[in-house]
């Protein structure tokens, strides 16, 4: 027989307070508060929401250890409130082939703290030529569904076309990183006033605006479901919400950064602030901070880029683009997002949580906190602040924008189908 | 002052200060025994990741004037191609006790970031970085419009200057429409569009695509260098017709006021940028920017370093 636990008196959705009964790894019941049996989990004050599920991490592994593994990523992922994470086939090897997948999906659920949905790679290599086996990536034991050769973009538009048009068999969604090479050669930064003053090359809104445009115009003739990454600019949004309601199947998502950070912050030449695509201007944050809260853009994904100290710590050009996401995301939702009003507590989950799990078939994930679903639940203090602090941050990696900020919201308890992977703020085991 | 970063960091009064200090050590070079005694014992290092010799030996030699000890160090490659990192040449040059270090790098904010990231304690010059700012070309380049233009002191108020050429590549450039704004001289930027940064419009500066149109209204022209290999990027149809469209010939120059001189920070393509006659004619004046900074580099270090003590007064 199985023990329930009763997560007590916790706001699902910072609305009336309830037990949340967990037994069997699934939602059992939702009851008046004080009134659930079981191992009692006190949560007055918190509030309860969908485990998150981000669309976008870089775990490293296979390859780059140094910067991050399955197992730390995990970790961050667990103590940001995420209990899935989709990790980016830009590993050496690339995720390309069935067996890559596998490794990464398997070494997910060996550590165990949130599941790993592996992305498969379009093209082979990430070269951009020839597709690689997206089919076998389906079927194995990962199941993969997303495919992305993010980082860098397909840009040849016959292979874009071909890849959107395979993927229907399987019913999966290609994650376009929106870059048109050849208006970024050695890019650095936005392209603006600053860029030219800043003696950096630049990286024009249209660079990511061309591909979006031309993507979802695919996307329609060929009538597949396109996946737009980390968009940046108030242009996108404008291309996305009309493809939109012309019923395009086109999805979206957008980073933290891009929600907070400007370009302004690169007049320091400090590489923690290089990041791709780049940061942008306010007028773009107003744009995709509307197009989040009226669903235009579906989802908030981190895009987790862990890089070693030596990678950042050195001259603007040397240094590799990324920022740490996942142990922050929530809170900088709240900041962006909440505390502006532009978000309630159950559109935040449906944009960290339900719709990313819709979009990458995370099986298992975002079915909300409704009896029966899969107990992947976290629970939020709202009112708690915290310092960011990098090095004590699970992450391998230091290279966090936000270190020695201030920020809103604590991540308190997780559970991933009803096993504890967060206790008060750290790890579970 | 601690640093000097780029042009823009000069207000009117610390820029003129370092002009005025240029004027006062250009005597140094006209002696007989070239030297001041003033950093005797301080360390000054060249820190050099792209090759200028021109530029490094000019700071060697105003180091020298004031009895600096010099190393030249030409680090090999940056970090982008794996060699050593700036960090480890900075932690290195640091335990060696240098009081300052003048900086090339072939990546923009390369100077900024030696100052700033807490690697070394002494003073940064930036020697010019990437495609972002060459600070001591500028103060050079406004203390020879002062002496050619005015009367040797002051400021550049009212002064027209039009910088001619690859704008958008140029550290040249930067520097100089920022410190000749401070000056109070008036800035036209000239170049074909491909050649001139985004969001030019908001410099403090006029655009023109016309030389013809704005050469009769200077009183200075500079032409900078352009790049062969932006034409293979593009950025123009080819050699012949940029030299038709932008180059200073005679015919060109013939359009200048009486008074207007020609500046180019160097190293001149002939028959691209400027015809071999007008490199050659008296309007040119490039040798005396070379040799004005000597005295700019001996002030800036001077400045940076010490500043004038009485004992330097009395010996000028």
């Amino acid at each position: 027989m199985t023990l329930s636990t009763v997560i007590r008196g916790v706001r699902p959705y910072n609305e009336e307070p309830v037990d949340v009964v967990v037994k069997g790894g699934v939602i059992a019941e939702v009851v008046k508060a004080g009134s659930g049996a079981g191992r009692v989990v006190d949560a007055s004050g918190l509030i309860a929401l969908p485990g998150f599920v981000d669309l976008h991490t870089h775990l490293r592994e296979p390859g780059r250890e140094d910067a991050e593994t399955i197992e730390t990523g995990s970790q961050a992922a667990a103590l940001g409130g995420f209990t899935a994470v989709f990790a980016m086939a830009n590993t050496s090897p690339v995720a390309d082939t069935a067996g890559v997948v596998e490794q990464v999906w398997h070494l997910g659920q060996q550590t165990g703290l949130v599941d790993v949905f592996p992305v498969g790679a379009v093209t082979v290599g990430l070269e951009g030529a020839h597709l690689a086996e997206l089919g076998a990536m389906a079927t194995s034991v990962a199941q993969v569904r997303m495919f992305s050769d993010d980082g860098k973009c397909v840009h040849d538009a016959a292979i874009m076309r071909r890849a959107l048009e395979y993927v229907k068999a399987f019913d999966g969604v290609i994650a376009q990183h929106a870059q048109e090479p050849r208006l970024t050669v050695d890019a650095q930064m936005n392209e603006g006033l600053l860029s030219g003053q800043l003696g950096l090359a630049g990286w024009p809104s249209v660079a990511e605006e061309s591909i979006v445009a031309r993507d979802v115009l695919l996307a329609e003739h060929v009538d597949s479901r396109l996946h737009v990454c980390h968009v940046s600019t108030a242009g996108s949004v404008d291309i996305i919400r009309w493809a939109k309601s012309k019923g395009i199947k086109v999805t979206a998502e957008v980073t933290p950064h891009h929600l907070l950070l400007t370009e302004d912050l690169v007049a320091s030449y400090d590489p923690v602030y290089k990041v791709n695509p780049p940061l942008r201007t306010g007028a773009d944050i107003a744009a995709l901070r509307a197009a989040l809260a009226d669903g235009t853009i579906d989802a908030l994904a981190t895009d987790h880029a862990p890089h070693p100290h030596e990678d950042k710590d050195c001259e603007w050009a040397a240094a590799a683009f990324g920022m740490l996401g996942l142990q922050t995301a929530f809170s900088i939702a709240v900041l962006t997002m909440i505390e502006s009003g532009l978000l309630d507590w159950r559109a935040l989950a449906d944009r960290m949580s339900v719709r990313p799990a819709r979009i990458g078939h995370a099986i298992g994930h975002g079915q909300g906190l409704v009896v029966g679903a899969p107990a992947n639940i976290c629970l939020v203090d709202p009112d708690a602040f915290w310092v960011a602090e990098p090095s004590s941050f699970a992450s391998k990696s230091r290279n966090s924008p936000y270190a020695g900020m201030t920020l809103p919201g604590r991540v308190v308890h997780v559970y991933k189908a009803g096993k504890a992977t967060v206790v008060d703020g750290g790890l579970a085991c | 002052m601690r640093h000097l970063l780029s042009a823009g960091d000069l207000d009117l009064d610390e820029a003129c200060l370092i002009l005025d200090t240029a004027a006062q050590l250009a005597s140094v070079s006209d002696r007989s025994v070239k030297k001041l005694p003033t950093l005797r014992g301080r360390t000054v290092v060249n820190l050099f990741f792209e090759d200028s010799t021109r530029t490094r030996i000019s700071f060697e030699i105003a180091a020298k004037r004031l009895s600096a000890d010099v190393i030249n160090f030409a680090a090999r490659g940056s970090s982008v191609s794996k060699g050593e990192s700036l960090k480890d040449t900075a932690l290195t040059l640091e335990a060696m006790g240098a009081d300052a270090v003048v900086i090339r790098h072939g990546s923009s904010g390369a100077p900024h970031r030696l100052a700033t990231a807490g690697w070394i304690q002494g003073s940064v010059v930036n020697a010019g970085d990437g495609t972002h700012e060459h600070p001591t070309q500028a103060l050079l380049d406004a203390f020879t419009l002062r002496h050619h233009l005015r009367d040797g002191t002051g400021d550049l108020a009212g002064l027209q200057v039009a910088i001619v050429g690859d704008i958008l590549h140029s550290r040249v450039a930067r520097s100089n429409v920022l410190l000749l704004r401070t000056l109070g001289a008036e800035v036209t930027v000239v170049a074909p569009p491909t050649l001139l940064p985004f969001g030019v419009a908001d410099w403090p500066c006029v655009v023109s695509y016309n030389l013809d149109e704005v050469l009769p209204n200077v009183d200075a022209v500079m032409m900078l260098r352009v790049q062969t290999e932006r034409m293979q990027a593009a950025y123009f149809p080819s050699e012949n017709e940029y030299s038709r469209r932008y180059g200073l010939d005679v015919r060109r120059m013939g359009l200048l006021p009486p008074h207007a001189i020609v500046l180019h920070p160097g190293p001149m393509i002939r028959g691209m940028e400027i015809s071999a006659d007008v490199a050659d004619s008296p309007r040119a004046v490039m040798a005396e920017q070379v040799a004005n900074g000597v005295s700019i580099r001996m002030a800036v270090l001077y400045l940076l370093l010490g500043g004038m003590t009485d004992d330097d007064r009395k010996e000028l």
